[in-house]
């Protein structure tokens, strides 16, 4: 606890200090991050497949590429960032300027999470620093590889006296939740997120968190007569291309009409079959399970024995190993836990409608999710979806790219979390806007002022009301 | 849970729960969605000021003794205002926002779409009662949500006739205004919320975002602070004392968010200002304030306890060089200025709210700057001076919710700015489109087709892949085409 403290005391001492609000210093502690990958790809390949066994294409694509990406777009663009916006000003306020000016909040906590153990602590730490602001980095410990290999390169290229990477397990978190933080970023599960947020009320403390949920994907397939082979290769990505399904935008489960079912499941075999081989549990390509809490709960999803009787491809098991195969289910009953719970998993329900359209009560029916996909050519039904449901985002005949998309807020609404990040999102999330109104002495309008009359009433209403004729009669006596 | 035998108008835990129901089925109903909708009860707003302005100012008078002006200016044509800006550009507001989209999704577009974040709880406040009742509602309404207002009890005559008016001029079957005090707020805030948006204090504060908490509601906390003004020398003294006075003690008697809550200034030019201080409060307030029909009086008996101890505290009693005067049976207090008080007196501990102003006196006016930081983030902060070394200095070192130089409390007033406090003065903020923001959920929408799928993107991985990849991400083309050709 003393050296927790004493690290935040330090931190405190630094941000005072002004030391992370220049220009030079963000641009600096980016382009160290940039090195930072640059030097260390292998050794980050080398514990994310320690930590989830991930192939270095999905490392890079998912972890380490977006890290660079992020970097080098806030080092392009932080010092535009930084430049205070100028606001309109109606005229009865002249002479006087209004500019609104990012500040960094100041000490910051980042928890990340174990599935992108990199990406999701680095990311965010990009973006607090280009806020300007100093930094607690809390790695997951369920991914204890990435997290000591944060610990041990992290001070090597960025500055310790202003970002520092913490690790531990659940005292550690409990202890750091305790701390009066300017800001929390916390990435993980709803039942976290809560625990996170009571502890930061104490303290009024803002916070962003990026929770899940049971992300679904609706397949228009009658509005698609081919294209089915790039559908199927995107939906089998989406799952088990996506850290083995333990994403928080892989697509939970599938909405189609029940005519359709059979031929895609039959194409969605074929494809896990591309992908994987005729034994995925041999394939290098499909991240492992990460520890035996979450093997044990997946497990338990498919002990139903409704659910059990409902997989329709996949489902063996090795414990030892704690391997799953890619698990096609069709219809398990809506109000078991495989249907209620978020998955994170290699376990794919398809659930059939007789009309594509009752997608939308569907979904709108269930707590928002933090991605909607969506496969169709239908224009009205795009609307609709557009409309009637509600998501973090929507990504029209495709999945997971709107990840990479700088220009869109990343971040849920409701149970999948609040607050966003990328691009200038990131930036903005770890600042307060600060208003500021400059006046002159002149000229000075006396109606503002007491002793209270009915002609200063009639003046300030005419003001307020931006009423210049009106003023200007009244000044003159021509008004009554 | 509802507790049976009680009185049917009690509103319980129980009634709170049915009260979100029906407001969720109003809601998926889609009735709050339409542009025609918002208009119609920002309009209806509008003419609900127009037709109530005595009601509005009898009722503040009541709760205040708030001068009429004070009513009218701050209050009505502030709430009236901000339903016309809103009228004028809501159109524009609910306009989807395009998004550039870059190689890595090519060939793509992409749109930030705004929608309602659904069913939401406004808490207000009772200094302000009608407008920070009002104001935040026209941000909830403009972005096409159902809502609860709950006005605060302190100020009960406004708050009886906002439940009085509401459901004459507003859709009552999606706006909706409970009245109560802390255990109908309880009930409420233990309802799923889809956004609560509380203006109060600190201490309260608390326990909203901890109730939001339970159920992941994103919040805005409109709170206070020691809004501190910095007095520099060599400026048009008299002007400035005129707008801290108006600033201070016209705006409900300091009792104000943005108030200036004390002041700092130099050695040298403190007596000066006091002076100035002075002669502009008699010839706003004559010789004896506590008769002027100008100045609210203290809300209760409670505020005013809390106030006079502040005054009475040893340390501060003998500092007092203006003012202190007091009538307890009409809960006034007299404009009552201190003169260097200590930094751990009461007074300076937490914020006023009320009509003291005390004096810190420092020897160097750069000095102000820790004097501030060493305290909680303020909502605003203040600075007089013609120096534009100090004005850089005081932009970039003070950090508050909104600083004002030359004036006080204006930049409420331009709804390009946002208006939130940072720190223990809040978070979020609204006014103007800020307002329409603080009630809406951007959902961010990527439009793909089924052209150009890279075979690099899915299973099996390899290392040409990798290779691709790599160059795809750093969006170089020359890079790109060397990867394509099988080298680099």
């Amino acid at each position: 606890m003393e050296g927790l403290e004493g690290a935040l005391a330090e931190l405190r001492d630094t941000f005072k200090s002004g030391r992370t609000r220049s220009v030079e210093w963000r641009k600096s502690q980016l382009r160290g991050m940039i090195q930072f990958v640059q030097d260390n790809e292998e050794g980050i390949f080398k514990s994310l497949d320690q930590d989830v066994g991930k192939h270095p294409v999905e490392a890079y694509r998912d972890e380490v590429g977006v890290v660079a990406k992020s970097a080098k777009l806030s080092l392009s663009c932080v010092e535009k960032w930084m430049a205070p916006k100028k606001g309109d000003l109606p005229l009865v306020f002249f002479p006087a300027s209004a500019q609104v000016m990012p500040e960094p909040f100041g000490v910051v906590l980042i928890m990340g999470s174990w599935n992108f153990p990199i990406s999701l602590t680095l990311d965010p730490l990009i973006a607090a620093i280009s806020a300007g602001n100093a930094v607690v980095l809390k790695p997951s410990e369920l991914s204890p590889t990435c997290s000591s290999f944060l610990a041990e390169n992290i001070p090597k290229y960025l500055d310790p006296k202003s970002i520092k990477v913490i690790e531990g397990g659940i005292d550690v978190c409990e202890q750091l939740l305790q701390q009066n933080w300017d800001k929390i970023f916390f990435t993980g599960s709803q039942r976290v997120g809560r625990i996170v947020m009571a502890a930061a009320a104490q303290h009024l403390t803002p916070v962003t968190l990026e929770l899940g949920g049971k992300s679904p994907a609706i397949l228009d397939r009658s509005s698609i007569p081919t294209n089915m082979k790039v559908i199927a290769k995107r939906i089998v990505g989406a799952k088990w291309g996506s850290c083995s399904g333990q994403a928080c935008i892989a697509i939970d489960y599938l909405l189609v009409e029940e005519r359709f079912a059979s031929d895609l499941i039959d194409l969605l075999a074929k494809t896990i079959k591309q992908f994987y081989g005729e034994n995925p549990r041999e394939s290098k390509s499909l991240c492992k399970i990460v520890n035996k809490n979450n093997f044990k709960r997946l497990l338990d999803l498919l002990k139903d024995p409704l659910v059990e009787a409902s997989v329709v491809y996949g489902g063996s098991v090795d414990e030892e190993k704690m391997y799953i195969e890619p698990t096609i289910l069709l219809n398990p009953p809506l109000d078991s836990q495989i249907m209620t719970e978020e998955i994170f998993g290699p376990l794919l329900p398809i659930i059939t409608l007789d009309d594509i359209y009752e997608s939308i009560d569907f979904i709108s029916s269930r707590p928002k999710p933090l991605a909607i996909y969506a496969f169709t050519r239908d224009e009205t039904f795009k609307k609709q979806i557009l409309s009637k449901t509600s998501s973090g985002s929507v990504t029209f005949n495709d999945t997971l790219l709107q990840f990479l998309c700088d220009s869109l807020p990343f971040g849920g609404v409701g149970q999948s979390g609040f607050g966003r990040y990328h691009g200038k999102y990131s930036f903005d999330t770890f600042s307060h806007e600060k208003a500021i109104l400059q006046r002159g002495f002149f000229p000075e309008l006396e109606p503002r002022y007491p002793p209270w009359n009915s002609f200063k009433l009639h003046f300030i209403k005419l003001a307020y009301a931006f009423n210049y004729i009106g003023l200007i009669l009244l000044l003159l006596g021509l008004k009554k | 849970m509802a507790t049976e035998g009680e009185n049917q108008t009690v509103f319980d835990v129980a009634a709170a729960s049915m009260l979100t129901k029906e407001l969720r089925d109003v809601f998926a109903s889609g009735k709050t969605r339409s542009y025609e909708w918002r208009i119609s009860q920002l309009k209806s707003m509008i003419k609900m000021c127009d037709e109530h302005e005595e009601d509005i100012a009898d009722a503040l008078h009541q709760d205040l003794s708030k001068p009429k002006l004070e009513s009218i200016v701050y209050e009505i044509t502030m709430l009236k205002n901000s339903c016309t800006l809103a009228i004028k550009e809501l159109k524009q507001w609910m306009v989807p926002e395009k998004a550039k989209t870059s190689l890595l999704t090519f060939p793509s577009s992409a749109e930030i779409v705004s929608e309602p974040l659904g069913v939401v709880l406004i808490i207000s406040a009772w200094n302000y009662p009608f407008l920070l009742s009002l104001d935040p509602l026209v941000g909830a309404i403009s972005a096409g949500n159902t809502m609860v207002l709950k006005p605060s009890e302190l100020s009960p005559a406004t708050s009886s006739l906002l439940a009085k008016l509401l459901p004459e001029y507003l859709d009552i079957s999606s706006i909706k205004v409970v009245e109560g005090a802390v255990s109908e707020t309880s009930a409420l805030l233990e309802q799923k919320w889809d956004k609560i948006f509380y203006t109060g204090n600190g201490r309260v504060g608390r326990i909203v975002m901890a109730a939001a908490a339970k159920h992941l509601t994103p919040v805005v906390l409109e709170l206070g602070g020691k809004s501190p003004v910095v007095v520099d020398s060599g400026i048009d003294l008299q002007i400035a004392t005129r707008r801290i006075i108006a600033g201070k003690w016209g705006c409900n008697n300091g009792q104000a968010c943005i108030s200036p809550d004390y002041i700092i200034t130099t050695k040298d030019y403190a007596d000066k200002l006091v002076d100035s201080l002075k002669k502009e409060l008699e010839a706003f307030y004559g010789k004896n304030p506590l008769e002027s029909k100008d100045l609210s009086r203290i809300v209760n008996s409670n505020h005013f306890s809390r106030l006079t101890k502040l005054l009475d505290e040893d340390k501060v009693s003998g500092k007092i060089v203006y003012g202190g005067e007091r009538d307890e049976a009409n809960l006034k207090i007299a404009p009552t200025i201190l003169l260097d008080v200590p930094c751990d007196s009461l007074i300076m501990k937490e914020e006023i709210f009320g009509p003291l102003l005390p004096i810190l006196i420092v020897s160097k006016i750069e000095e102000s700057w820790d004097a501030i930081n060493s305290g909680t983030k303020p909502l605003a902060a203040y600075l007089f001076t013609n120096n534009k070394k100090l004005k850089e200095q005081f932009v970039m070192s003070v950090s508050a919710g909104g600083v004002a130089i030359n004036d006080i409390a204006m930049h409420l007033a331009v709804h390009t700015l946002p208006f939130g406090g940072v720190g223990e003065s809040g978070t979020g903020s609204y006014h103007g489109k800020f307002s329409f923001d603080a009630f809406t959920h951007k959902k961010a929408v990527l439009y793909r087709s089924f052209m150009g799928d890279a075979a690099l993107r899915h299973p099996p991985y390899t290392l040409g892949k990798l290779r691709l990849m790599k160059a795809l991400m750093t969006s170089n083309l020359w890079t790109i085409l060397r990867a394509l050709l099988g080298r680099s």
